[in-house]
């Protein structure tokens, strides 16, 4: 399989910026202005959240984005709708994020070839066990050029971090400390013996680094242990500020990726 | 035919462990451990002599002439309302809270919905002198005030769950929260069939201890291992589960759940989730759940705390898809009849969970020769409140 996310690890493979936020937060129909806006300044990978009424992942800021959304009509059909035609505006690789149920009711065969349709590169689905994705959806997932991106914690053993490695197609999301998103910030000494680790344990997959992100300090950090971080919670914390949704992005990325 | 969950953690196409990766090393390292744990010697030693000698086993099998007059049958109940601390609850936290400690957990978490599992923790935790924290829905926190006083008398910490409906399911989104932010000296006692592998199992064979004395109970009374029919009430399922376990094989035994219909199944307030849900995945197993077409779980509501959960155990989906289980449904108002009708037959106020296992006494066709057992789970001390508000006295 290759697709944009394997051409964006190739190319710039070091300081890439991905940044979360929930689709149908603020307003339903902000999620194509909130992409362009994100390609416009600098952004290299995007995270289009699906949002589920139970996220038992996610901490209050992306918990309450999630319910706003919901209230607001957010529903798979209604992002799909949002979507359909973003690949004629937007280059970079985009993946969608979500909880396992919604794609379950939605069908998980239409809803890969839809993802395919669309031009979406790749699924984050925290509650999908890599057991069952492996054997009841891997194959509807390669046959639509989709990468299933899989998680791995500080307490993640050895054994998995292989067995997780060989399932890994695109790259892998380093979760920086056991939490759900948004709850703990910076990164402690505790946590660089984690990523030292990590990184002599010699993946083949590329890493980005995930959970605690959150300004150009975290950022700088998460840097030098992988090829990049994600940012969620603090950014979709950042859209809630009183301002044309343009400049609040412009502002918000500016101050991460500032000299970096 | 096997009702049991099998090796890869399914009952049927139901259960299995759909869990952030978070949870995994604390959920694998249960599953790899929990059977030999629970058939180990010292396990079964102490477990036993708690259950017998701090909760009461093993509880009474009562056969209730007045209302057995009345429907012109043969009614026993099952009285776990006189376990210690008021129900059924107690028997599964026993037995988690001896796991916890041979897996050297020093912080307990539980969710509870109408307070008698996070009363059921609370106690045992002050038994092993473990840190305890309870998560309980706002609304709930209002409506079973007493159980959360005596939680907070234990030593337990109460925190209050503020999303969603505020009821059982936000309360279990928050202790799977607390545990994926805690993941090394916390054990999460789950209190009913619910949940990822190994729980659902794990929690079954805990309450299985009800069908196993009704069994021989019954040889001792009438000289019949078997009744005719199990009634129990069902909101993940744990006391009915307990209640069918040992006669899941007995094939002449008719196995009846009940669900909360809160104002009707026509409403949209309503629990009764076999009854209206769809197959789906919530709290890391795949069952039957109440949600939107786009796979939104659905707020539900009940009078009882305790069934007010949009989802139900793997384990009686199963149960449900392949016929061995019916399952029917109560409204608010005819549980409030049938706690009253037992309040003033048997002098038993019950609580209003096991109340529903009561109200469909006049919807089934029982002949005089019948044998049915009633899982009576808890007792109504705790919904006093409710009952007074709604008789006036």
């Amino acid at each position: 399989m290759y697709n944009r996310i394997n051409k964006l690890f190739q190319g710039k493979g070091k300081n890439i910026l991905s940044v979360y936020f929930t689709a149908g937060y603020p307003k339903l129909n902000d999620t194509k202005t909130i992409i362009q806006e994100l390609v416009k300044n600098g952004v290299d990978l995007i995270e289009i959240g699906m949002p589920f009424s139970d996220p038992v992942a996610d901490g209050p800021v992306i918990q309450h984005s999630s319910l706003v959304a919901l209230q607001n009509g957010m529903s798979i059909r209604e992002l799909f709708r949002q979507l359909e035609d973003i690949r004629q505006s937007v280059d970079i690789p985009l993946i969608l994020m979500g909880y396992i149920n919604p794609v379950l009711q939605y069908g998980v065969d239409q809803f890969c070839q839809k993802c395919r349709e669309i031009g979406i590169d790749g699924l984050i689905i925290p509650d999908l066990p890599l057991s069952v994705y492996e054997e009841e959806y891997k194959s509807i997932f390669e046959a639509n050029n989709l990468h299933n991106i899989f998680l791995i914690t500080p307490q993640t053993s050895d054994e998995r971090l292989r067995t997780i490695d060989e399932a890994s197609s695109g790259f892998i999301y380093m979760v920086s400390s056991n939490s759900t998103t948004g709850a703990k910030t910076g990164i402690s000494e505790l946590q660089k013996n984690y990523f030292e680790r990590i990184n002599a344990f010699g993946l083949k997959n590329p890493r980005l680094i995930g959970f605690g992100i959150s300004n150009n300090e975290t950022f700088r950090n998460a840097c030098q242990y992988a090829q990049g971080a994600i940012i969620g919670s603090a950014f979709v914390n950042a859209l809630e500020v009183d301002s044309p949704l343009d400049e609040k992005i412009s502002h918000f990325i500016e101050s991460i990726a500032k000299d970096i | 035919m096997d009702y049991q969950v099998n090796r890869k953690g399914y009952y049927g196409e139901f259960g299995g462990a759909y869990i952030p990766e978070m949870m995994v090393p604390n959920i694998q390292e249960l599953e790899s451990q929990y059977l030999e744990i629970m058939h180990s010697y010292d396990f079964r030693q102490e477990f036993i002599g708690l259950m017998k000698n701090y909760v009461g086993r093993p509880s009474p099998l009562y056969f209730a002439k007045r209302l057995s007059e009345k429907y012109q049958s043969n009614i026993f109940l099952k009285r776990e309302d006189l376990n210690h601390t008021g129900s059924h609850k107690i028997n599964n936290t026993i037995g988690q809270i001896l796991v916890a400690k041979k897996l050297g957990k020093t912080r307990i978490i539980a969710e509870t919905g109408a307070g008698q599992h996070g009363l059921a923790t609370a106690t045992v935790c002050a038994l092993m002198g473990l840190k305890c924290i309870v998560y309980m829905g706002a609304v709930d926190v209002e409506r079973q005030a007493p159980n959360v006083k005596k939680m907070r008398m234990l030593g337990a910490e109460v925190i209050s769950a503020v999303s969603g409906n505020k009821t059982l399911k936000d309360a279990t989104n928050e202790a799977m929260r607390d545990w994926i932010n805690n993941p090394v000296d916390t054990y999460y006692i789950i209190g009913s069939v619910v949940g990822p592998h190994p729980y659902p199992d794990m929690v079954a064979r805990f309450q299985s201890v009800i069908s196993e004395e009704i069994r021989w109970q019954l040889e001792e009374q009438i000289g019949r291992e078997n009744p005719d029919r199990i009634i129990a009430c069902v909101g993940g399922g744990s006391n009915a589960a307990g209640a069918f376990y040992h006669f899941l094989n007995q094939e002449g035994v008719e196995l009846i759940g009940v669900e909360a219909a809160g104002k009707g199944i026509d409403t949209k307030e309503t629990a009764a989730t076999i009854t209206l849900g769809t197959p789906g995945v919530l709290h890391s197993s795949r069952s039957i759940l109440m949600q939107t077409e786009d796979g939104q779980i659905t707020e539900p509501y009940s009078i009882s705390a305790g069934l007010d959960y949009p989802g139900i155990g793997p384990f009686h989906a199963n149960l449900f898809a392949t016929r061995r289980a019916t399952y029917l449904w109560a409204t608010d108002a005819e549980v409030l009849d049938a706690a009253l009708e037992l309040t003033r037959l048997e002098g038993i106020i019950p609580a209003l969970e096991s109340a529903h296992a009561l109200a469909v006494l006049p919807k089934i066709k029982l002949k005089p020769e019948e044998i049915t057992v009633i899982n009576l789970s808890g007792r109504g001390d705790k919904d006093m409140e409710t009952y007074l508000n709604h008789f006036g006295y």
